[in-house]
């Protein structure tokens, strides 16, 4: 960039939170700036200010925040320092920007077509005569299909890329000069991220914009940027070209970062930073049947009553309506089996299915027909209520995707853990639980003097920890893991997946792996079947799926994973 | 429960924890702290109330009828010449008890049957629904008319009638957070450790919802100390001569337009700060119990 | 559209059978002897079971509530036992004075609440704010019988402003031709403004009693729920867009907050109603609520049964109407189904 004055330049931008804990500081002396049609990379993990600093561009910090010091300028103009109508006016024309959860940035009572009419109309893109007109246009520019039906449509009615369709085309409807782009395809399926990505971009370079791209994912900032700011805890550690940043990070924090972020070659091992490596695991004695099957599927189905159908007290008196269009299969004939010692990674994107099918397996979930045997029993024929009176229950175990949710607010981490062995352990006496707990939770790497706390005072982490403790309690044979780190930052995922590792070494458990991230399975899955709608569309050996995929859907899906370069 | 399991440091160190908030609570919001002292007199007062007043609550004197407040007479005297004062202490064990025993009924049912509909669902949930919806086909105060004029007009009556027209509120919430936690993540892991269906509800999820029906019940007291007032204002429920602030102040409201105010007043402040203190309470509680819902 | 509107009435049916089936329950499993109760304390053996036979209650149970359902259905509500009257014609001819306070108590509490809710929201900890919790607390903890008896102290009593509290009309005007039943609307079609002051003179602090009692609730979810709105993602996108902020105040968050308030307003309806009785009493109102209290305490049961049974309906129409307004406003209820 040469020395031309940029778009934005803001300088030694301080940020401060009144909390009840007294003045918090989210952002502290940063310094950024982004030239005109320059994408410029916000990366850091939560809690790092990435978030609060765009808010802070924009003024439109909530209450509790303010500017405790520096300047923000835009176009030369000073943001910081201008009257709230006049930054009101720049909003939406000069700059504007798109938010994560796109469904619930709209307004979910006023058509869509309405909502980017009120823009237009604010900012006299358009007057009440043709702004109709000109939203169908923006629609259209944004590639909905068939804009004059959806301009009536509400936001409920639209799907979750839909929905950022027309968030985007809100920001862009004035053609402002610098877009904000705020964890834009999070919570969205690959597939979805790469059209809305490839969209923004497309737009935002033919209109020689600038753009603002905050995430907490390295590789979509190395995809789609020019330039990256990683931040850590409120501050800029590194700023620098993507070419650059990617191939040799400067700062200690980037380069953690850098490690941590799944890619095509990594070994989990690589994901921790160095000088942080483990010892190797001492693998478990082989069992006798080594290679023998411990779960097989045979055509598993789950049906589900089609939305719509009403549950109220008129259902009991209206006739029956026919199984055949009233259900909707979620699962839809499956069979896989998954052997002693093994880890099957099961890939998909949200709704094809790989929960309900885990669910099923794990019987807290009732299959509509087909087959479950674990070690050659059927255990698919018990009800799920009944299934905890079974003992296979102890055999098979899970870690649920959200540590915060999957752990009962009133018990202590050593009450967590002790739940199974209290239940199923047989073991005697407050003394020896006590004492199992411990074991396992030096085993998680869960400090010992953590066990007596809650579960809000853990992090993120320690909470994972303490659902995993859990889950291999009873050595299980089999662990279901459903999406383990999805709501963990980078770094503690690098950390639980080595840990899920090693266990599974050492205690020689099977893993069923479910997931969203074919990199993460590559490290840690021997095989892996990727399913769509409701179906496996291509089962085998992790590496050859990965390098020479048969289906096109799942060469789709790998194509569509944004990497750092390797 | 295993007591070892979830050793007594952890329960003191959550118990200071929870007191260093309330106090907290009370600190950023004096009201309530305001609330609590209007709560521990109006607990004396029931308690040891009849053995304190200077007066005899029943005793009439027809020469002293109709004084207004005094050094003799604190509160005045009615058209009897019955001490007010006195009068309302001693109703305050009547009127609190009905509010007491009616919640605490409505809480067992309500809550117990609302929990188990939205944890079970399916005809359960019908039937508890169904009872919940017919109640809340009437206006409130109008069925609780309709069931003491109905089944006899005595104070356990009045209680019973108080504690059908909670009934809904309870189930209501009960069966809505009961509901949101049947499938949640540490219910599920619940039921991996191989707790039984019934342990889940009663050790899982009745724990996680009881601050909640707390809050509820704090609330709901002051609702049925209304109740119970206005039914025995319109002649429900109580008779004369036995002291209760609704009676006090229908008996009081004759003499308002002739400006003898004191006979309705007293009564009807201290009806009304009772109400006030179990709100406030209420508010407070659900401060220190979910400082995410405060409005 | 048509059939969304039958939809929403079948919904409103489950409640009419529950009304109907409880007020039957109401009087016949009752303990102690119906027709002795409704024969009243001072009836002979012979006269009670003369009562018994014309009641039907020599009949089973189901036969008793088939004749009870036909009863209701010819309009037949019983006789009031003092008044000697048939309790379907003093209701009708009382209805419209328990309406016309309801109504406008309501009226004016929604003026009032609605705004306040929106300022103390927008204005967050301001004085506005506090004087709305202040409003909001204290509205709801007041017995309104209780704030009846201390205005008419204050605006009658004391300061003369008000009439006394006896009725509709002071004996000097006479009631209007009736029309609507509602003396306010029936004198200005009479073009009778002297009796419309004296009316509305008349109507005034009741009113305001009713307006007081169901403020709180109203401003309380308001105010909770514009801050619920105003915090939400699609407020902060209005923001972020530039518009400006009475569209992102009414058009974008308080148009999603009025849905649960809407809500609430069955729940105030439900007090309302309640409280019409209380208000009327202390007014000597002559609508509903003082026929069935004057009833109660005669120990005479038809007209009891008789009101209950109105106030449910009356109450099971006013929800089917809220949740016809839900639908306007929102249109993911009016897409379902």
């Amino acid at each position: 960039m040469t020395a031309a004055l940029p778009l934005l330049d803001v300088r030694n931008l301080t940020v401060e939170f009144a909390t009840r804990r007294g003045i918090v500081t989210a952002v502290e002396q940063i310094s950024i700036a982004v030239a005109k049609g320059e994408t410029l990379g916000i990366v850091g993990e939560s809690g790092s200010g990435k978030s609060v600093t765009s808010y802070a561009v924009m003024r439109i910090l909530d209450r509790a925040g303010k500017i405790a010091n520096g300047t923000v300028s835009f176009s030369g103009i000073d943001i910081r320092g201008m009257k709230e109508d006049e930054v009101r006016d720049l909003r939406g024309r000069e700059m504007s920007m798109i938010f994560q959860n796109p469904r619930a940035a709209l307004n979910p009572i006023r058509k869509v077509g309405k909502q980017i009419e009120d823009v237009l109309i604010r900012h006299v893109q358009a007057a009440p005569s043709d702004a109709r007109e000109k939203a169908i246009e923006i629609l259209r520019q944004v590639r909905i299909a068939r804009p004059e039906e959806r301009y009536h449509a509400y936001p409920f009615e639209l799907s979750g890329g839909m929905c950022q369709r027309i968030v985007i085309a809100l920001a862009l409807a004035c053609r402002p000069q610098l877009l904000i782009a705020d964890e834009p395809t999070t919570g969205l399926d690959v597939t979805t991220q790469k059209a809305v990505m490839d969209l923004v971009v497309e737009l935002t370079r033919e209109r020689g914009m600038s753009t603002i791209l905050i995430t907490h994912d390295l590789g979509l900032a190395a995809t789609y940027c020019d330039r990256v700011v990683v931040m850590e805890k409120g501050k800029v550690v590194e700023t620098a070209d993507s070419a650059i940043i990617f191939k040799s990070p400067l700062h200690p924090y980037t380069q953690k970062l850098m490690r941590a972020t799944p890619r095509p070659n990594a070994t989990l091992r690589g994901l921790l930073p160095e000088g942080e490596a483990l010892p190797n695991p001492i693998p478990a004695p082989p069992a006798n049947d080594d290679a023998a099957m411990l779960l097989k599927v045979e055509n598993l189905v789950k049906e589900y009553p089609r939305q719509g159908a009403t549950t109220s007290v008129f259902s009991l008196f209206k006739p029956k309506a026919p199984a055949a269009d009233a259900t909707f299969r979620a699962v839809d004939g499956i069979s896989f089996e998954v052997r002693r010692g093994e880890s099957v990674g099961l890939v998909g994107e949200s709704g094809c299915g790989k929960s309900t099918t885990s669910m099923m397996v794990m019987r807290l979930l009732d299959p509509t027909s087909g087959r479950i045997l674990f070690n050659g029993e059927d255990i698919g024929g018990t009800k799920a209520k009944d299934f905890a009176g079974l003992p296979q229950r102890r055999r098979i175990q899970m870690v649920f995707q959200d540590p915060t949710d999957s752990l009962n607010p009133r018990f202590t981490a050593v009450r967590a853990i002790a739940d199974p062995l209290l239940r199923m352990g047989g073991l005697k006496g407050g003394a020896a639980i006590r004492a199992r707990c411990e074991e396992l939770a030096r085993r998680v790497g869960l400090p010992v003097d953590l066990l007596d706390r809650f579960p809000h005072q853990l992090s993120g982490g320690q909470k994972a920890r303490v659902g995993i403790a859990r889950a291999i309690a009873l050595d299980p044979e089999l662990v279901i893991l459903d999406e383990p780190t999805a709501a963990l930052d980078v770094s503690v995922q690098a950390v639980v997946l080595n840990l899920l590792q090693d266990l599974k070494v050492s205690l020689g458990m099977s893993y069923l792996f479910v997931s969203h991230d074919l990199y993460v399975v590559r490290m840690l899955c021997d095989r892996v079947i990727v399913m769509k709608s409701g179906r496996i569309v291509e089962e085998g050996p992790t590496e050859r799926v990965l390098a020479a995929p048969e289906a096109e859907y799942t060469r789709e899906l790998l194509s569509a994973i944004p990497h750092p370069p390797v | 429960m295993s007591v070892a399991a979830t050793p007594a440091p952890a329960q003191a160190s959550a118990a200071v924890a929870t007191l260093k908030h309330a106090r907290y609570i009370i600190g950023e919001n004096p009201v309530t702290g305001v609330a609590f002292g209007i709560f521990v007199l109006l607990a004396l007062a029931a308690l040891i109330g009849p053995f304190i007043v200077p007066f005899d609550p029943l005793a009439s004197d027809t020469a002293a009828a109709l004084n207004s407040p005094s050094a003799k007479h604190w509160f005045g005297t009615d058209q009897l010449g019955r001490d007010i004062f006195s009068r309302v202490v001693v109703a305050t064990r009547l009127d609190l008890g009905i509010a007491i025993f009616s919640v605490a009924l409505v809480f067992a049912l309500g809550g117990l049957s609302g929990v188990a509909a939205g944890y079970f669902g399916g005809w359960t949930d019908r039937v508890v629904g169904r009872l919940a919806d017919t109640i809340m086909a009437f206006p409130l105060f109008v069925l609780a008319m309709g069931i003491v004029a109905a089944l006899g007009n005595t104070v356990t009556n009045i209680v019973i009638a108080t504690a059908i027209i909670n009934f809904p509120l309870y189930a209501r919430v009960a069966r809505a957070e009961a509901n949101i936690r049947r499938d949640a993540g540490f219910v599920q892991a619940a039921r991996l450790c191989g707790n039984s269906e019934m342990r889940i509800l009663l050790g899982h999820i009745l724990p996680n919802i009881m601050p909640i029906m707390m809050v509820q019940m704090s609330l709901t007291m002051g609702y049925a100390i209304l109740n119970a007032a206005g039914l025995s204002f319109i002649g429900l429920g109580v008779r004369p001569p036995t002291p209760e602030w609704g009676i006090m102040v229908a008996e009081g409201a004759a003499f308002i337009v002739s400006g003898e105010w004191w006979i309705a007043f007293f009564p009807g402040v201290t009806l009304m700060l009772a109400v006030f203190c179990f709100n406030l309470l209420g508010d407070g509680l659900r401060d220190i119990v979910d400082p995410q819902r405060r409005t | 559209m048509l059939r969304q509107i039958g939809k929403r009435l079948a919904t409103a049916i489950p409640s009419l059978i529950g009304v109907v089936v409880v007020t039957f329950l109401l009087t016949r499993v009752l303990p102690g002897d119906t027709a002795a109760y409704f024969a009243g304390p001072a009836a002979t053996p012979q006269a009670i079971a003369e009562i018994r036979a014309k009641l039907g209650l020599d009949r089973s149970l189901p036969e008793q509530f088939v004749s009870y359902v036909k009863d209701l259905a010819t309009g037949n509500l019983g006789n009031s036992l003092s008044t000697g009257r048939p309790v379907v014609t003093e209701i009708k001819a009382r209805l419209p004075a328990s309406a016309e306070l309801t109504f406008l108590g309501l009226f004016l509490a929604i003026a009032i609440a609605v705004p306040l809710g929106i300022l103390a929201a927008v204005k967050q900890g301001s004085i506005i704010d506090h004087a709305c919790r202040m409003v909001a607390t204290a509205g709801v903890s007041l017995p309104v019988f209780f704030t009846g008896l201390l205005l008419v102290y204050v605006f009658y009593f004391l300061l003369g402003w008000a009439p006394a509290p006896l009725g509709r009309l002071d004996a000097f005007s006479s009631a209007p031709p009736e029309v609507t039943g509602f003396y306010l609307i029936d004198s200005l079609l009479a073009r009778d403004l002297e009796t419309f002051r004296a009316s509305l003179a008349q109507l005034a602090v009741p009113a305001i009693t009713m307006a007081v009692f169901s403020l709180a609730p109203i401003a309380r979810m308001t105010r909770a729920s514009m801050l619920a709105a105003l915090a939400s993602e699609f407020v902060r996108t209005a923001k972020a867009s530039g518009l400006t902020p009475t569209t992102v105040i009414i058009r974008y968050a308080f148009r999603n907050a009025l849905l649960p308030v809407v809500t609430t307003l069955g729940m105030v309806f439900s007090f309302l109603l309640g409280a019409n009785v209380l208000v009327e009493k202390v007014f000597a109102w002559p609508g509903i609520g003082s026929y069935a209290i004057e009833a109660l305490i005669a120990s005479d049961f038809a007209p009891v049964q008789g009101f209950v049974l109105t106030m449910a309906i009356m109450y099971v129409a006013l929800n089917l109407l809220i949740d016809m307004l839900y639908g306007v406003i929102d249109p993911r209820v009016r897409m379902e189904g």
